[in-house]
C-alpha cells in the first residue's frame, strides 16, 4: 500500500480485513500526516495514545473476526462532540478544560462500530460562524489554494476543521453537525462529501447545543459511499434524546449505483437569482445535465419564500442559543472568571469567555425573545418557519429530490473585510443551506467543480423528510459522472 | 363565605386574594431525568448529568410525573388537557443550572378546575383554579456557612413540581387556610404530593390586594413567595391586606412588587430591588416535543382516582348517617377515614365516630403515636361499640375495657370474659341485689319515702356499686322505681 | 422598533455580558442594522398561520420512572472551577 492516508473506507475495510494492512499501520499514518499538516490547523487536540490504542484493539478484533462495520476507521470528531474522558470545548474559551464524563450517543455508536478516534476537530465556536474564524483556537486554512497564489483561505464553517482535516487526508472521515449549513458549507469550501441527515435521524445527546430545533449531526467523508457508510451507523433514535425518530434506519449503502430513469429532480427558481455568481449557475447547470443524462426527468419548483429563510434562522437560532449557552456561568465546569457578588462571576466569565460573534448572537436571541418583542420577531419567525416548509412540502408533491448549489461563492480569503465589517454579509453564505435546516430535511453537498481560480463548488442535494435514500441515489449517480479530481 | 372586612373610621376594604401553590410530585426519579427524588441525601449525590447542566445533555419527560399530573387535575375537578407543550423560562440564578426552568406556559397539561373549602361555621365555599402545569424544581444555595461564598447543592434540581394557580377567589385568610389544607388532604388521597409544608414538598406564593367594600376593580397586587404554614399563610395575607389600607389612606400608591413575609414578626416587606426587572423570555421548549394525551389515557387515570373527601364526606352523611361536622374531620385525611370505615362496618357509625373522635384520638394523643400503630385495631374499636349497642357491657364498663385494649391490644370481648364484665340484665338478680341495698339502708329508703326524692340518684350509684358496674343501668332505675314506690 | 442604549444595556444584563460604555453605541446601530434587515419579515402575510415548534411531527416518547443516575458525585464535581464537602461553591448570592 502506497498512500494509505488517501484510502477510502471502503478501500480500507477491504485491506485491514485481507490482512494487508494493521489497523496500528494506517492510525499510525494518518498521525504522520496530521503532524505534516498541523499548519491547517484542523485538530485542536491530537489524540494519537488513544488512537492507537484503539487501533490495537481493532487488529485483535480483525483476527478473531468480531470487526465491527468501521473496525480500524480513524475519524476526526468535531469539538462539539462530548467525548468521555478527552477534552471537549466547542472551541470556546468559556469551555476551557472541561473533560466531558460522558459520550455523544453518535461518537458512542462510532466507537461500538470500532472507528479509531485521532482527535478533536476545529470549529466556529458553539458552531456559530461561517468560516471557522470564530474559533477560540484560530482560523483553519483550506487546504486548497488558488491558482499561483499562496493566500489562504477559510475552509468554511461550521465544520471547517472537519471539511479541512477530510480534504487534507488527516482523517478518513469526521463527524459534523449542520444548524444552517455547517457540513455542507465547508464540506463545498473544501471539496468533500458531507450529509445533514432529517431532523431527528441521528441523536443530539452529548453534542454541544447550539440551536436545538435546528441542530443536526452528520459526516464528512470523502465521497457518498462513505457517507452512506457512516451515516448508517450514526442514525437512529435513542431514548435519551426525545427529538429523535423512531423511523427504521436503512443501510444507506443499498441506495448506491442504481438507475435513475425516471426520478424527478426539482430546480427551484428562487435558488437563481439576479446576479447569481455565473461560475455557481454554469456549476448547477453541469449537475443538471449530468442527471439528465443518465434518464432523470427536470422538473422546475418554486420555493417562494426562500428570500425570508435567513432572516427567520437568524431570529429563530440565536433565540434558542441565547437560552442554550446560559448554562455556562463558570459555575460547574469551564472557566471562571471571579467577581465580589454571583452576578459579577457570571458576567466576568460570559464576557472573557464568549468571542464576538457569539456575543452578538447571544444578545439579538435574548432581545428577540424579550417582552414586548417576542411576537414581533420569535413568534413571526416561527411563523414564516412553517411557510418555508410548506414550500417544500409542495415541491416534494412534484418532484423526488431537490437540486441547488451549496454556497453562493467559493471559499473567500481569511480575514475578509466585508465579512468582517458586517456580519450579514458573513450569514448570506448561508442563503442556499439554511431551509433545509428550517424544514428539517436532509441535504448533502457533493463536490462538482472547480471555480475559474481553482477552488471547489459544490452542489446540494435535498430530499424529503427521512428520504435520504433518494438523495444517496442521486448523489451517487451524479459523483459517477461529475469528475471531481479530490485534493 | 367567611366574613373578613378591614374596617377603619374611614372606611370598609375587602381582600381579594389567590395563591399559587408549588406541590413536589411523588415520584422515584426526577422529571426530566433519571436522579432519585429522595430527600435527605448528601450533597449532590442525587443529580444526573442532565441536573447539573452539563453540556450537551437533553431532558427526557417522565411518564409517571404526567401521570400524577392528570390525576392531579381530575382531582382537582380540572380540564385536562390533550395537548400540552413545554417552555423554557429563562434566569439566572445559581441553583439553576441550565440558566433555564423547563416548564409550561402557554398550554398547561390541566386547565380550569375547583375546589370547595369547608369553613368552620360549617359552610363551604367554592374557589376556582385557574390553571396547573408541570416544571421543575430548582436545586438549593446555601448561604449561611461562609460570609462570602454561597455553596451549591442540586440533589432537589429538577425533581418534579405541581405548580397550582387559584382564581383571585380568597375574600378572607381563614379561606386560604382551608383552602390549603383541602388542596393538602386532596393531594394527599390521590399519593401525589405529600403536602408537607415544613417540609417544602408544599410551597405557598401569595397574591394580595384590596379594594373599597362593595366596588369591582383590581387593584395593584403584591406577592409574598414561598411562605411555608399555613398559619403564616393566613398571616401574611392579613398583614399584607392592612398594609395595603393603611397606604391607601393615607394617600399612598400601592406599587406591584415581590414581598418577603418574615414568619418571626408577621410582617412583609419588599425584596432589595433588582437593577432590571425579570424578563423570564419564554419559548417553546425545543428538546422537548408537545405532550397529546388520548381520551383513553385520560378515563384510565379517571379509573384510578379513589373516593375523595368531598364524596366520602357526602357518603358518610347520607349513608352512614355522621353529623356533616364529624363527616369533614374524619375525611381530611384518608388513613382515618379508612380506619373509621374499617371500624363502622356492621356497627353504629355514629357511635363509633363518637369513640373514634373522642376516646380513641385522646388514647392516640396520651401515647403520642400515629394511627398506623395504634394498638386498638379498627374491628376491635368497632367491636367495643357493638358491645355496648348490644347491652353487653354498659358505657361506663366499656370505658374500662377501652383502657385495657389500648394496653394489650386484646379483643373487647375476650377482655368482658376473661374479667367477668358482662353486664347483668336477669330481673330476678338485680332485684336481688336492690332488696339487699334497701335493707341495709333503711334510714335512707325512710328518707326517700318521706319526700327526699334527690335520694334517689344515690340509690342508683349503691345499686350499681354492689352489682360491680355489671348491672344494666336502665333496668337498675325502672326496677328501683317500682321497689321505692 | 429601534434599540437605544437602554435597550442594549438591559439585554446585555439578561444576556449576563459586559459592554462597556464606549462600545454601546456601537452595539446599538449593529443591533439597529440586524433587526432592520430581518423586517423584511414583515412583508409575509401570516395572519392565517400557526407558528411551527418542531419539525417531526413525532409524539413525545415518555421515560419509565426508573432511577438511572445518580451517585456520581465525583464525576458532577470533577469539572467544577470550586468545589467543597461535595457542593459547588459561589461568590456570595446577594437577593
Ligand atoms: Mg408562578
Ligand atoms: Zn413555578
Amino acid at each position: 500500500m502506497s498512500d494509505l492516508v488517501k484510502l477510502t473506507i471502503s478501500e480500507a475495510r477491504k485491506a485491514l480485513k485481507n490482512k494487508e494492512i494493521s489497523a496500528v499501520e494506517l492510525t499510525e499514518a494518518f498521525l504522520k500526516q496530521m503532524e505534516s499538516k498541523r499548519k491547517l490547523n484542523a485538530f485542536v487536540l491530537e489524540t494519537p495514545e488513544i488512537a492507537l490504542e484503539q487501533a490495537k484493539t481493532s487488529d485483535k478484533k480483525y483476527q478473531n473476526g468480531t470487526d465491527g462495520a468501521l473496525e480500524g476507521i480513524p475519524l476526526g470528531i468535531k469539538d462539539l462532540f462530548c467525548t468521555k474522558g478527552i477534552r471537549t470545548t466547542a472551541c470556546s474559551h468559556i469551555l476551557d478544560g472541561f473533560v466531558p464524563p460522558y459520550e455523544s450517543t453518535v461518537t458512542q455508536k462510532l466507537l461500538d462500530a470500532g472507528i479509531t478516534v485521532l482527535g478533536k476537530l476545529n470549529m466556529d465556536e458553539f458552531a456559530m460562524g461561517g468560516s471557522n474564524e470564530t474559533s477560540y483556537y484560530g482560523p483553519v486554512i483550506n487546504p486548497w489554494k488558488a491558482n499561483n497564489s499562496d493566500a489562504d483561505f477559510v475552509a468554511g464553517g461550521s465544520s471547517g476543521g472537519s471539511a479541512a482535516a477530510v480534504a487534507a487526508h488527516m482523517c478518513m472521515a469526521a463527524t459534523g453537525t449542520d444548524t444552517g449549513g455547517s457540513i455542507r458549507q465547508p464540506s463545498a469550501f473544501c471539496g468533500v462529501t458531507g450529509i445533514k441527515p432529517t431532523y431527528g435521524r441521528c441523536s443530539r445527546y452529548g453534542i454541544i447545543a447550539f440551536a436545538s430545533s435546528l441542530d443536526q449531526a452528520g459526516p464528512i467523508a470523502q465521497n457518498v459511499e462513505d457517507c452512506a457508510r457512516l451515516l448508517t451507523v450514526m442514525s437512529g433514535y435513542d431514548a435519551k434524546d426525545s427529538t429523535s425518530s423512531q423511523k427504521d434506519v436503512p443501510d444507506f449503502t443499498q441506495f448506491l449505483n442504481q438507475d435513475i430513469r425516471g426520478l424527478k429532480v426539482g430546480i427551484p427558481a428562487e435558488y437563481r437569482p439576479d446576479g447569481l455568481n455565473a461560475e455557481i449557475a454554469a456549476c448547477w447547470d453541469k449537475g443538471i445535465e449530468i442527471l439528465k443524462a443518465r434518464g432523470a426527468e427536470i422538473i422546475d419548483i418554486s420555493l417562494p419564500h426562500t428570500k425570508y429563510a435567513l432572516a427567520v434562522y437568524y431570529i429563530l437560532a440565536p433565540a434558542e442559543a441565547s437560552s442554550n449557552l446560559a448554562r455556562y456561568d463558570g459555575l460547574r465546569f469551564g472557566l471562571r472568571v471571579p467577581g465580589e457578588h454571583l452576578d459579577n462571576m457570571y458576567i466576568n466569565t460570559r464576557s472573557e469567555g464568549f468571542g464576538k460573534e457569539v456575543k452578538r448572537r447571544v444578545m439579538i436571541g435574548t432581545y428577540v425573545l424579550s417582552a414586548g418583542y417576542y411576537d414581533a420577531y420569535y413568534l413571526k419567525a416561527q411563523k414564516v418557519r412553517r411557510l418555508i416548509r410548506n414550500d417544500f412540502l409542495e415541491a416534494f408533491k412534484k418532484c423526488d429530490v431537490i437540486l441547488t448549489p451549496t454556497a453562493p461563492t467559493d471559499a473567500f480569503a481569511i480575514g475578509d473585510k466585508s465579512m468582517a465589517e458586517n456580519p450579514i454579509n458573513m450569514w448570506l453564505n448561508d442563503v442556499f443551506t439554511v431551509s433545509v435546516n428550517l424544514a428539517g430535511l436532509p441535504g448533502m453537498n457533493i463536490p462538482a467543480a472547480l471555480s475559474a481560480r481553482g477552488l471547489p463548488l459544490g452542489l446540494q442535494l435535498i430530499g424529503r423528510s427521512f428520504d435520504e435514500a433518494t438523495i444517496f441515489k442521486a448523489a451517487s449517480a451524479l459523483e459517477k459522472d461529475i469528475c471531481f479530481v479530490r485534493k | 363565605m367567611a366574613e373578613f372586612i378591614i374596617e377603619t373610621p374611614k372606611g370598609k376594604w375587602e381582600i381579594i386574594c389567590g395563591l399559587e401553590i408549588h406541590c413536589q410530585i411523588i415520584s422515584k426519579s426526577k422529571i426530566y431525568s433519571g436522579a432519585s427524588t429522595e430527600f435527605g441525601a448528601d450533597a449532590n449525590e442525587h443529580v444526573s448529568f442532565v441536573d447539573a447542566g452539563m453540556p450537551g445533555m437533553l431532558p427526557t419527560l417522565n411518564k409517571y410525573c404526567v401521570h400524577q399530573a392528570v390525576k392531579t387535575g381530575i382531582g382537582l375537578k380540572a380540564k385536562i388537557n390533550k395537548y400540552s407543550n413545554f417552555a423554557r423560562k429563562n434566569y439566572f440564578y445559581a441553583d439553576l443550572p441550565q440558566g433555564y426552568q423547563i416548564t409550561q406556559y402557554k398550554y398547561p397539561i390541566v386547565g380550569e378546575g375547583k375546589v370547595i373549602i369547608d369553613l368552620p361555621d360549617g359552610s363551604a365555599r367554592e374557589i376556582g383554579i385557574e390553571r396547573m402545569h408541570i416544571e421543575q424544581d430548582a436545586g438549593k444555595s446555601i448561604h449561611d456557612i461562609d460570609p462570602k461564598k454561597s455553596f451549591i447543592d442540586l440533589n432537589r434540581a429538577g425533581v418534579g413540581l405541581m405548580e397550582i394557580v387559584t382564581k383571585p377567589d380568597f375574600r378572607a385568610p381563614e379561606e386560604a387556610g382551608a383552602f390549603l389544607k383541602k388542596l393538602r388532604s386532596i393531594l394527599r388521597y390521590l399519593g401525589t404530593c405529600d403536602g408537607n409544608m415544613d417540609e417544602g414538598s408544599m410551597r405557598c406564593d401569595v397574591n394580595v390586594s384590596v379594594r373599597p367594600l362593595g366596588s369591582n376593580e383590581l387593584r395593584t397586587r403584591c406577592e409574598m413567595k414561598n411562605v411555608n404554614s399555613i398559619k403564616f399563610v393566613m398571616q401574611a395575607i392579613e398583614n399584607e391586606a392592612r398594609r395595603h389600607v393603611e397606604v391607601y389612606e393615607s394617600g399612598g400608591e400601592i406599587v406591584q412588587e415581590t414581598r418577603q413575609f418574615n414568619p418571626a414578626t408577621g410582617q412583609t416587606k419588599a425584596m432589595r430591588k433588582k437593577e432590571f426587572a425579570h424578563d423570564y423570555r419564554y419559548f417553546p421548549e425545543p428538546d422537548l416535543a408537545p405532550l397529546v394525551l388520548t381520551d383513553e389515557y385520560i378515563n384510565q387515570v379517571k379509573s384510578e382516582i379513589p373516593e375523595l373527601p368531598d364524596e366520602k364526606k357526602e357518603r358518610f352523611v347520607t349513608k352512614l348517617g355522621l353529623t356533616p361536622y364529624d363527616a369533614i374531620v374524619i375525611c381530611e385525611n384518608k388513613e382515618n377515614a379508612d380506619f373509621f370505615e374499617k371500624a363502622a362496618a356492621g356497627h353504629d357509625a355514629k357511635k363509633v365516630a363518637n369513640w373514634f373522635m373522642g376516646d380513641f384520638f385522646a388514647m392516640l394523643n396520651e401515647k403520642k403515636i400515629e394511627l398506623k400503630d395504634s394498638p386498638v385495631s379498627p374491628e376491635n374499636l368497632g367491636a367495643l361499640v357493638e358491645l355496648v349497642t348490644q347491652n353487653v357491657i354498659n358505657g361506663k364498663t366499656a370505658k374500662d375495657v377501652f383502657e385495657i385494649m389500648a394496653e394489650t391490644g386484646d379483643a373487647p370481648e375476650k377482655i368482658v370474659e376473661e374479667k367477668g364484665l358482662r353486664q347483668v340484665t336477669d330481673t330476678g338478680a338485680i332485684e336481688a341485689v336492690i332488696d339487699q341495698v334497701l335493707e341495709a339502708n333503711a334510714d335512707n329508703v325512710a328518707a326517700y319515702r318521706g319526700g327526699k326524692q334527690t335520694l334517689f340518684g344515690w340509690f342508683v350509684g349503691q345499686v350499681m356499686k354492689a352489682s360491680k358496674g355489671k348491672a344494666n343501668p336502665a333496668m337498675v332505675n325502672e326496677l328501683l322505681k317500682k321497689k321505692l314506690g | 422598533m429601534a434599540v437605544d442604549a437602554d435597550t442594549v444595556r438591559k439585554i446585555a444584563f439578561l444576556s449576563r455580558l459586559k459592554v462597556d460604555d464606549d462600545k454601546i453605541k456601537d452595539t446599538e446601530d449593529e443591533f439597529n442594522k440586524i433587526l432592520d434587515w430581518v423586517a423584511q419579515l414583515n412583508e409575509v402575510d401570516t395572519s392565517s398561520v400557526e407558528a411551527l415548534e418542531s419539525v417531526n411531527d413525532t409524539n413525545l416518547i415518555l421515560r419509565e420512572d426508573n432511577i438511572t443516575a445518580g451517585n456520581q458525585r465525583d464525576e458532577i464535581l470533577a469539572n467544577a472551577p470550586m468545589s467543597e464537602y461535595g457542593y459547588f461553591v459561589v461568590p456570595k448570592v446577594v437577593e
